[in-house]
C-alpha cells in the first residue's frame, strides 16, 4: 500500500512528514516487525496500514462497513498491549486522526476493567478496532462465540512485543496468535518493538516460520550518556547510592523533567526517603514502583502527564508505559545488570525523535563501577545483551488447551498443528503435547486416575468438557501472571486508604507496634487481619524497611563477560575510577586478577573462620544455587561450611577448615548430582513450582463463591509439591518446575557455562582477606534493618577491613 | 518425646507435633479432619484434578501415629471424609488402609459438617459426640469444655504458619490432620471468640507452645 492522497494532507496539516519507517511498514506484504526508538511515531506506523485499508472500503444502507465485496468487516485490527492503561492512552490518541481523516469506526477497548455489559455487546458487534491485553484475548477466544467475533480480523498490532516476549505472557499471546490465524486467514500480524539486540530471534517469536519484513527504524543520534560525577566515592559495598544525592539533586534541578530508576522496591523507598531528606528547595518528587496501591501510581502518572513533577523515583514499574514527552534526563541508580534494559531505559528520556536522550547512572559501589563502564562501553558499541529465550512453557501450554475446550470441542491433532505455528512451540514435541493434554484431561498421575471425573473427555474423537460448568473455572484463571503472597496495607480506620502491600513474609515478621517504609512514609503497624495490614503514619520512628517480592535480576552474561575482560585487561583500567584502579593494582599485587578463561578462587583466614571466594562472575542466582551446591558437598568433605553469600560477581563460603583443593567440588557431574535431591527440597524449586501449577491450573487463584471462606479452605502449593515429589516423581508439573529453575532461578546453564569458558583454574591461599573479597565480607550479616546506627557500625568495620587489607586512605 | 503435655478439665492430655491428640489414661488418639476423599470430590465438582495421594499421606502419618502409641481406640473428630459420597467412592488402597489400622481397636466417627452419616462398609462406628469425663468430644465447639475440630487453626511462628492446637479455658480445638486442608489464622473473629486466651500448641518437628491473646513483645 502508498500514502493516500487525503492521509498525506493529513500528514501536511499536522505539520508532519511520514518517517520511512511508517511508509515501509505501510508498504510491506505479509507479516512485518518495527523495531524503533521511542518517539518515532511506532503505534501510528503500526496503525497506519488499518487506518488506509478502513478509509477504503464502503458503507452499507444500514449502516455497516463493508469490503468491495458487500460483506460486513466487523472487527478489522486487533491491537494488543502489555498495558491496561496504554489501550486507554492508545485509544484516545487514535480519536483524533480517526475524526480528521473522517473515519467512521469504532475504536474501543477490552481490558479486564470492561464491564459486562460493554463486553457482551462487544462480543455481538464488535467495533472495527479492538484494544486489548494478552489475557482478554486469552478469553475473548475461550468463548464459543470466538470464530464468529474474529473471523473477518485483518490485522492484528502487538505493542511493546519486545517486554512481552520476556515471559510467559508472550507465549500465551503467540499461542493466542495462532489460532487467530487460523480463524482469520490471510492475518496480517505487525509487532513493535524498543530495540532489541536480535530482531530476527524476535521475528521467529512472533510469526513461527512464516515470512517477516523486518523494519529497523534510523536509532537515531547516540545518547548522552556518562557516570554521574560525584564528590563522595561510591561505598565498597551495599545498594543504596545514597552517597550521590547531592548530586542527583543538582541534576534534578538542571532538567525539565527526571526519572531516577532503582533496580529494587525497597532501594527505591529508601533512596526516595533519603532524596527527600536533602531536598532543601522542596523540588517536587514522586515515588512509583508496583508495590504501591494503584490509586497512589494513578495519581503519580497523572502528575507526571500534567508536568507537576520535576522527578519520580521509579522502579521498571515505569520501564513500559505512556510517553512523557517532557522527561529530559533519566538517572539510573545502581548498576544495569543487562545493557539492553539500560538502552530501553535511556530511552525513557527525550521522546522527540532525533534529540539525543540523555542519562546518568550512578554505581551503587566498588564493583558495580567496573560494571557501569562496562555497560556504557557496550551502550557506546550498541553491542546489546539478552540471554536466549527457551523454548514455549508447558505449563502455559496446559492452560491453553483447557481454554481451547471452553471455546468448542476439538480434535488433538488439528490443535498440535495449529500450537506449532506458535513461534515458541516451533520445536514441541508430539509426545510433550500428548503430556500437556494428559494433564488437562486428567491431572496426567501414574498411579491413580480420576476415571470417572476426568476434566476433558474423548467423544466421537473430539476432547472436550466433562462438566461444562468448569468453563467458569478456568475462565477464572485465565493468564500467567502469578503474584506473590501479598499483604495489602492501609490506613487504619473505617476505609482507610490503601497504601500499597508487602510480602506477606515480610507481614509475618513483623509485631504490633514495629515500623516500615511504605510509599516514602515511615508507617506503625497497629493490627493484622487476615490478608490485611493497618497502619498510622509515624514519621517520628527507624523503619525496619519492606522486603518486597521480585527476584533480583541477575547480571546478563553479555555484561559478566565484559566487566571479566575489563578487571583481567590492566592496560584497560584507565577507564576506571582512580579509587578503582588503585584497588584492582593491589588486588594483582597481593592474590590475581581474574580475567577470562581463568576462574580464580582464594581460601584465607578471617574472623577465626576460613572463607572461600570464588570469582565466578556468573550472576546472582547461578551463584546462589552454587553456594547451596558447594557447601553442600563441604559438609560431605568435613570442612564444616557455617554459610555462604552471593552477588553477580563472586560466590564467599565460610566454613571451619579451608578449602585447600576446589577441583573436585567443581566437579561438573558431582554438581549435577547435587541438584537433583538437595534442591528439591529448596524453598526456590517451590516457589517456582507455585508458579507452574498456577500457571498449568493445577491450583486455581481464583474459585467462584469462595472468597469469603478464605484460608480454611485453600491450602498451600508446598503441600502439594510434598505429595507429588513422595508419590509421583515423575509428573509432568515436577519436569516443567525443574526445567524452569533450571533456566531462572536455579539457572545451572550458567554454572555450565562459567565451567565452561574457564579451563584454568587457580587458586590462591592466603594469610588474609584480599582486596577483591573485602568488599564481599562487608555482605556478610547483613540483616534488613537499617539505620543510622548500622550504616555508622558498617562504616567502622568497613575501614577496619579495608586497613587489614591494606587499603587504608585509597577512600 | 517430642509432643506437649497439659491438663484439661482433670483430663492428661499431649498435643503430638503430628497435630493428633494423646490421652494416655484411655489410650486414645484423637484426630480431627482428616478429609479423606478430598481429591476426588474437587474432581467430582469439576474443580481441580489434585494429586489423588492424599488418602494414602493422611493415612501413612496416622499409621506412624498408631504404630508409636498403640492405642486401644481412635477417634475422628468430624470431617474425617470430605463428604459422604466420598464414603463410598472411598480409594480400595485408602479403604485398605484404614482397615488394617483399625484392626483391634475401637474406632468412632464423630460426624462433622462435611460428614454427618455413619460411613458405609468402613469399620468404626458412628457418633455425634462422645463424652470423656466432664469434656465432650465434639465436631464443632459448643458447650465446654470440648474438645474440637473444624476450624482447622493455624498460628504464625518465625515467619511460617503452622498447623496448631488452641488450648483456652472452655475449649481445645485441634489442627486439621488432613494432608490437603488449608488453616485459618488463631485471630480470625471466630477462633478469638472461642479461645481468647491461652496457649497455641505448634505443630512440626516438633510441639511448641506459645501464648494467646496476649500482645507479644519483639
Amino acid at each position: 500500500m502508498i500514502l493516500p492522497p487525503e492521509f498525506q494532507d493529513w500528514f501536511v496539516r499536522q505539520g508532519w512528514q511520514p518517517h520511512p519507517h511508517q511508509l515501509a511498514l505501510l508498504a510491506a506484504e505479509g507479516d512485518s516487525l518495527l523495531i524503533a526508538p521511542t518517539g518515532g511515531g511506532k503505534t501510528l506506523a503500526g496503525f497506519l496500514p488499518s487506518l488506509v485499508d478502513l478509509a477504503r472500503v464502503g458503507r452499507s444502507q444500514d449502516g455497516y462497513l463493508e469490503n468491495g465485496k458487500g460483506a460486513r468487516t466487523g472487527l478489522h485490527t486487533l491491537y494488543v498491549s502489555p498495558l491496561k492503561a496504554l489501550t486507554a492512552d492508545i485509544g484516545r490518541n487514535l480519536a483524533r486522526p480517526v475524526a480528521e481523516l473522517g473515519l467512521e469506526i469504532r475504536v474501543e477497548d477490552r481490558t479486564g476493567d470492561t464491564g459486562q455489559g460493554q463486553r457482551r455487546r462487544q462480543r455481538v458487534d464488535p467495533p472495527e478496532i479492538l484494544l486489548t491485553t494478552p489475557e482478554s484475548l486469552a478469553l475473548m477466544l475461550s468463548y464459543p462465540e470466538a470464530p464468529a467475533i474474529f473471523g473477518g480480523l485483518r490485522r492484528v498490532v502487538l505493542d511493546e512485543l519486545h517486554a512481552l516476549a520476556e515471559s510467559k505472557r508472550g507465549d500465551q499471546l503467540m499461542l493466542g496468535l495462532a489460532r487467530l490465524r487460523r480463524l482469520a486467514p490471510g492475518l496480517r500480524v505487525t509487532g513493535l518493538s524498543a530495540t532489541v539486540e536480535d530482531p530476527q530471534a524476535l521475528a521467529g517469536f512472533m510469526a513461527g516460520a512464516a515470512l517477516v519484513t523486518v523494519v529497523e527504524a534510523d536509532p537515531g543520534p547516540d545518547p548522552d550518556i556518562a557516570m554521574l560525577p560525584t564528590a563522595k566515592p561510591a561505598p565498597w559495598s551495599g545498594g543504596g547510592g545514597h552517597y550521590a544525592i547531592p548530586e542527583v539533586l543538582e541534576a534534578v534541578k538542571g532538567a525539565r523533567t527526571t526519572i531516577i530508576f532503582i533496580n529494587t522496591r525497597a532501594q527505591a523507598e529508601l533512596f526516595f526517603q533519603a532524596l527527600w531528606a536533602e531536598n532543601d528547595e522542596n523540588l517536587p518528587i514522586g515515588l512509583h514502583h508496583g508495590s504501591l496501591a494503584r490509586e497512589q501510581r494513578a495519581r503519580v502518572e497523572a502528575a507526571m502527564a500534567a508536568g507537576e513533577l520535576r522527578a519520580v523515583v521509579a522502579t521498571g514499574s515505569l520501564d513500559l508505559g505512556i510517553d512523557w514527552g517532557a522527561v529530559d534526563l533519566v538517572i539510573q541508580v545502581g548498576a544495569p545488570k543487562n545493557v539492553k534494559r539500560l538502552v530501553q531505559r535511556i530511552g525513557r528520556a527525550n521522546h522527540r525523535y532525533n534529540a539525543p536522550s540523555r542519562a546518568r547512572i550512578v554505581p551503587a559501589n566498588r564493583f558495580e563501577q567496573i560494571e557501569c563502564v562496562a555497560a556504557l562501553e557496550a551502550v557506546r558499541e550498541r553491542d546489546l545483551d539478552g540471554d536466549r529465550r527457551g523454548p514455549g512453557p508447558l505449563d502455559v501450554l496446559c492452560q491453553h488447551i483447557g481454554l481451547t475446550a471452553c471455546a468448542a470441542p476439538f480434535d488433538a491433532d488439528a490443535l498440535f498443528a495449529e500450537v506449532v505455528t506458535a513461534g515458541p512451540y516451533r520445536g514441541l514435541s508430539r509426545a510433550d503435547f500428548d503430556a500437556c493434554l494428559d494433564f488437562a484431561a486428567t491431572g496426567g498421575y501414574a498411579l491413580r486416575a480420576y476415571d470417572r471425573w476426568q476434566r476433558l473427555v474423548l467423544r466421537a474423537g473430539l476432547w472436550q468438557l466433562r462438566d461444562p460448568r468448569a468453563a467458569k473455572l478456568l475462565r477464572m484463571n485465565v493468564g500467567t501472571i502469578v503474584e506473590a503472597e501479598m499483604m495489602k496495607v492501609r490506613l487504619r480506620g473505617r476505609g482507610g486508604a490503601p497504601l500499597g502491600e508487602v510480602e506477606e513474609a515480610f507481614a509475618a515478621s513483623l509485631t504490633h507496634g514495629d515500623s516500615f517504609l511504605i510509599g516514602g512514609r515511615v508507617v506503625r503497624m497497629d493490627a493484622m487481619r487476615e490478608m490485611v495490614i493497618e497502619v498510622t503514619p509515624d514519621p517520628t520512628r527507624q523503619p525496619k524497611i519492606a522486603v518486597y517480592s521480585g527476584v533480583k535480576l541477575a547480571m546478563s552474561t553479555q555484561l559478566s563477560h565484559r566487566v571479566l575482560a575489563l578487571i583481567g585487561d590492566p592496560a584497560r583500567h584507565g577507564a576506571l575510577p582512580a579509587q578503582t584502579r588503585e584497588w584492582l593494582d593491589l588486588q594483582a599485587q597481593v592474590s590475581a586478577l581474574p580475567e577470562p578463561g581463568l576462574l580464580l578462587s582464594e581460601s584465607f583466614p578471617h574472623a577465626g573462620l576460613w572463607h572461600f571466594a570464588l570469582y565466578g562472575f556468573a550472576g546472582r542466582n547461578a551463584l546462589q544455587t552454587l553456594g547451596l551446591l558447594l557447601t553442600r558437598e563441604m559438609e560431605d568433605e568435613g570442612l564444616g561450611p557455617l554459610g555462604f553469600l552471593s552477588t553477580d560477581y563472586a560466590l564467599l563460603v565460610w566454613s571451619l577448615d579451608a578449602v585447600r583443593d576446589p577441583a573436585p567440588l567443581l566437579d561438573r557431574a558431582r554438581l549435577r548430582a547435587g541438584l537433583g535431591d538437595w534442591l528439591g527440597e529448596n524453598a526456590v524449586m517451590k516457589r517456582t513450582f507455585r508458579n507452574v501449577a498456577t500457571v498449568a491450573g493445577l491450583t486455581q487463584r481464583n474459585m467462584p463463591g469462595q472468597r469469603k471462606t478464605g484460608r480454611q479452605a485453600t491450602f498451600s502449593s508446598d503441600i502439594l509439591y510434598d505429595t507429588l515429589r513422595k508419590y509421583d516423581p515423575g509428573h509432568l508439573m515436577l519436569r516443567i518446575t525443574a526445567e524452569e529453575a533450571g533456566r531462572g532461578l536455579v539457572d545451572f546453564g550458567r554454572i555450565e557455562e562459567m565451567l565452561d569458558r574457564s579451563p584454568r583454574r587457580e587458586h590462591r591461599m592466603l594469610e588474609r582477606v584480599s582486596p577483591m573479597a573485602a568488599p564481599l565480607l562487608l555482605e556478610v550479616g547483613r540483616v534488613p534493618i537499617r539505620g543510622e546506627g548500622r550504616e555508622r557500625l558498617a562504616q567502622i568495620e568497613a575501614e577496619a577491613l579495608m586497613a587489614e587489607a591494606g587499603l587504608e586512605g585509597i577512600a | 518425646m517430642n509432643g506437649y503435655g497439659f491438663d484439661f478439665h482433670g483430663l492428661r492430655f499431649e498435643a503430638r507435633a503430628s497435630g493428633a491428640l494423646w490421652w494416655p489414661e484411655g489410650a486414645a488418639l484423637i484426630v480431627a479432619d482428616l478429609h479423606l476423599g478430598k481429591s476426588e470430590r474437587m474432581a467430582r465438582r469439576g474443580g481441580p484434578l489434585l494429586p489423588p495421594y492424599e488418602g494414602l499421606a493422611t493415612l501413612e502419618r496416622l499409621a506412624g501415629e498408631i504404630a508409636a502409641l498403640d492405642p486401644q481406640a481412635v477417634v475422628s473428630l468430624g470431617d474425617g471424609f470430605d463428604d459422604m459420597a466420598a464414603t463410598e467412592a472411598l480409594d480400595p488402597q485408602v479403604a485398605g488402609a484404614l482397615r488394617r489400622l483399625a484392626r483391634g481397636r475401637d474406632w468412632i466417627w464423630i460426624g462433622g459438617n462435611h460428614d454427618p452419616g455413619a460411613p458405609a462398609g468402613l469399620p468404626g462406628r458412628a457418633a455425634d459426640s462422645l463424652p470423656l469425663g466432664r469434656v465432650t468430644l465434639r465436631h464443632e465447639a459448643a458447650e465446654g469444655p470440648d474438645v474440637s475440630g473444624h476450624f482447622h487453626p493455624v498460628v504464625r511462628l518465625a515467619g511460617e504458619r503452622r498447623r496448631a492446637f488452641l488450648l483456652g479455658r472452655d475449649h481445645l480445638l485441634l489442627p486439621a490432620f488432613g494432608a490437603y486442608t488449608g488453616g485459618l489464622s488463631h485471630d480470625d473473629p471466630a477462633l478469638a471468640a472461642l479461645v481468647p486466651q491461652g496457649l497455641a500448641i505448634a505443630c512440626g518437628a516438633r510441639a511448641i507452645a506459645l501464648p494467646l491473646g496476649r500482645r507479644r513483645r519483639s
